[in-house]
C-alpha cells in the first residue's frame, strides 16, 4: 500500500506556494522564480479502477458543484462528458481482449492532464488566465478568463468546457487550494482503492513501477506508465494495463503534443502578421515621402470643364 | 447601359469647377457602417491575437466583453459589405484594360496617369480591393462563425475550429493590409476623401483619374 497523504491539522496554516511560484502566466512572460518547488503528480491506476465514481462525487463536493440530473443511454459514464461542473469523468470501455479471449473492463477517470507544456496556456489571450506553478499545477483563474474558448482549441486532451453560466472555462485545479495547504487533491482522498494515489512525481514514477512489474507478473505483458513525453509530460498520470495502446481506454491519445495549428497560429503568425501590418504601413508613408501627393492640377479642371461645356 | 462605366445616381454638374456625384446618400451610409465596423473590429481582433495588443481591450470594456462583442460586429460587417457588394461588383467586374493599368503600375505609383489606358468608375487597384476584400469577408465570416464557441461549438470538432482561428487569423491580417492600401489610396490621391464623405468629386479629380468614367457620365446625362 501506498503510504496515503496524512490528515491535515485542523488549525489554519499558512499556503505553501502562490504568485511567487509561477513558471508560466497566458499571455505574458514572468521570470521564473529561482527556487522550484517539487514537481507533484497524481498517479491513476486503471487496473485497481472499480468504477465506483467516488472521486467524481468528491471533486463535485469539494469544489462545491453540481451537474444537472441526466438521462440514462445505457452506458455507465454519467455525466456522458466532461462539463464545466464534472471536472473529472469516468470512462468506461468494455474491451475485448483477442490474445486472452477476456473481456475487461477498462476505466479510465478522464481530466485535466496538468501537461508540463500546457497547450491551453498557450491558446490563452488572457494575461494571467491560465497559470503554471513550480510544482506542476495548471490552473484557471476565473476572473482573467474572458469566455474564448481558446484553451479548449489548445487542449491535446479535449479537457476545458466553457460554462453556459458565466461563459468562462471549467477543469481540474489538481485541488490547488488543498494542495497549498498540504493535502492531497479531493478524488485521491476519496479513491477506496487508491487507484489514485498522490505524491511528488517521482514517487509517483517508483509507485507506477512497482505497479507495471505486478502487472507484467500477471501476464499483462504491454503494461506501462503513461506520462507523454510530447506535453513534456504529465503532472496526472496513468498506469495502463495495455501502455501500447492507449487509445483503447476511451481514446486517451497516443503520443499527444499541442497541435501544429495552434503551434502556428501562436507562433509565426502572430509575428509574421504583425511584422506585415507594420511594413505595409511604412511602405505607404515612405511612397507619400518619395512620389508626394498626387494632386489635380488646374488642367484637369480645366479639361473637364471642356467636356462638360454647352451640356446642361 | 451594360458597357457604360456609370451607376445609378452618377451625375455631372457643369460649372466652375465641374462637380460630380460619385455615390449616393445610400451608398455613403452604407460605407460608413462598413468602414466603422471594420475598425472596431481590427481593434478588438488584434487584442485577442497578441498579448502586445491586449490593451486595447479596454476600448471595449474588458476583455469578455471584447470577446462578446467582436463577432456580433463581424455580422454587422458581413451583411454591410453585402450591401456594398450588390451595389458595386458590376463596374468592378475585370476587363483587359485593368490588366494593362496593373501591369504599368510603376507609373501608377509615380502618378504618371498620362501612360496609363483611361479608368472606368473603378481602376484595377480599386477592384483587386473590392474583390479581395470580398473573398476575404467571405472567409473571415465561415471562419468567424466556426470559431465562436458560444454558440456553434457543438457543431465543429476540435480540429476544424483550431484550423478555423489559424484562417480566422490570416485573413485579417490580410484584410487588415488590404485596408491600409485603400484607405492609403485615398489619402494619396488628393480629392478622393470627399467621394465617401459627401459623394462628390471634381471634374478635374474625374478627369485625371477616371477619364472613361467621366466621358461616359458627359454622353449619358443629356
Amino acid at each position: 500500500m501506498f503510504t496515503p497523504v496524512p490528515n491535515p491539522t485542523t488549525n489554519p496554516v499558512p499556503p505553501k506556494f502562490g504568485e511567487q511560484d509561477l513558471i508560466r502566466r497566458s499571455a505574458s512572460t514572468v521570470t521564473p522564480p529561482a527556487k522550484r518547488l517539487t514537481e507533484v503528480a497524481k498517479l491513476i491506476d486503471v487496473s485497481k479502477c472499480i468504477g465506483c465514481k467516488a472521486c467524481q462525487v468528491a471533486c463535485l463536493q469539494w469544489n462545491n458543484l453540481t451537474e444537472e440530473v441526466g438521462v440514462n443511454v445505457g452506458v455507465y459514464d454519467n455525466p456522458h462528458d466532461l462539463t464545466e461542473n464534472t471536472w473529472t469523468l469516468m470512462r468506461f470501455t468494455e474491451y475485448e481482449n483477442t490474445e486472452t479471449g477476456n473481456l475487461e473492463w477498462l476505466i479510465r477517470k478522464d481530466g485535466c492532464m496538468h501537461c508540463a507544456d500546457p497547450g491551453c496556456l498557450k491558446a490563452c489571450p488572457a494575461p494571467g488566465a491560465i497559470v503554471q506553478y513550480s510544482n506542476g499545477i495548471v490552473d484557471f483563474v476565473h476572473d482573467k478568463c474572458i469566455g474564448c474558448g481558446y484553451c479548449i482549441k489548445g487542449c491535446p486532451f479535449n479537457i476545458p468546457r466553457l460554462s453556459k453560466a458565466d461563459s468562462k472555462a471549467y477543469k481540474c485545479t489538481l485541488c490547488v487550494d488543498r494542495l497549498a495547504v498540504g493535502q492531497g487533491p479531493a478524488c485521491q482522498k476519496a479513491c477506496p482503492t487508491q487507484a489514485i494515489v498522490f505524491g511528488t512525481k517521482d514517487e509517483m514514477k517508483q509507485w507506477a513501477d512497482h505497479r507495471i512489474k505486478d502487472l507484467k507478473s500477471r501476464g499483462f505483458a504491454n503494461a506501462g506508465l503513461y506520462d507523454p513525453p510530447g506535453v513534456g509530460g504529465t503532472h496526472v498520470m496513468y498506469v495502463l494495463q495495455h501502455a501500447d495502446r492507449p487509445e483503447i481506454y476511451a481514446g486517451l491519445p497516443n503520443n499527444p503534443t499541442i497541435s501544429p495549428i495552434v503551434e502556428a497560429w501562436k507562433g509565426v503568425t502572430k509575428y509574421v502578421g504583425l511584422a506585415a501590418i507594420g511594413a505595409f504601413a511604412v511602405i505607404g508613408f515612405l511612397h507619400h515621402t518619395i512620389a508626394g501627393p498626387n494632386r489635380v492640377t488646374e488642367e484637369d479642371e480645366k479639361n473637364a470643364e471642356r467636356l462638360t461645356e454647352g451640356r446642361s | 447601359m451594360s458597357s457604360s462605366e456609370v451607376d445609378s445616381g452618377d451625375n455631372v454638374h457643369p460649372g466652375k469647377p465641374v462637380i460630380v456625384d460619385r455615390y449616393t446618400v445610400g451608398a455613403r451610409l452604407n460605407h460608413w457602417v462598413t468602414a466603422i465596423s471594420l475598425v472596431l473590429l481590427a481593434l478588438s481582433g488584434l487584442a485577442l491575437y497578441s498579448p502586445s495588443l491586449y490593451f486595447l481591450t479596454a476600448l471595449f470594456g474588458g476583455g469578455a466583453l471584447t470577446r462578446v462583442i467582436h463577432p456580433w460586429i463581424g455580422v454587422v460587417l458581413f451583411f454591410s459589405f453585402l450591401g456594398l457588394f450588390f451595389r458595386f461588383f458590376r463596374l468592378n467586374l475585370w476587363k483587359k484594360n485593368d490588366s494593362v493599368w496593373l501591369g504599368r503600375l510603376r507609373e501608377v505609383l509615380a502618378g504618371d496617369e498620362s501612360k496609363l489606358p483611361e479608368v472606368g468608375k473603378y481602376n484595377a487597384g480599386q477592384k483587386v480591393v473590392f474583390w479581395s476584400m470580398s473573398i476575404l469577408i467571405l472567409i473571415l465570416i465561415v471562419t468567424g462563425l466556426i470559431s465562436w464557441d458560444e454558440y456553434f461549438a457543438r457543431y465543429f470538432s476540435i480540429e476544424q475550429r483550431r484550423m478555423a482561428v489559424l484562417v480566422h487569423s490570416g485573413a485579417a491580417i490580410v484584410a487588415i493590409c488590404v485596408w491600409i492600401v485603400h484607405v492609403y489610396a485615398g489619402i494619396w490621391v488628393r480629392g478622393t476623401i470627399s467621394a465617401m464623405t459627401r459623394g462628390q468629386v471634381t471634374g478635374g479629380w474625374a478627369w485625371r483619374h477616371h477619364r472613361k468614367w467621366l466621358k461616359d457620365l458627359v454622353t449619358t446625362k443629356r
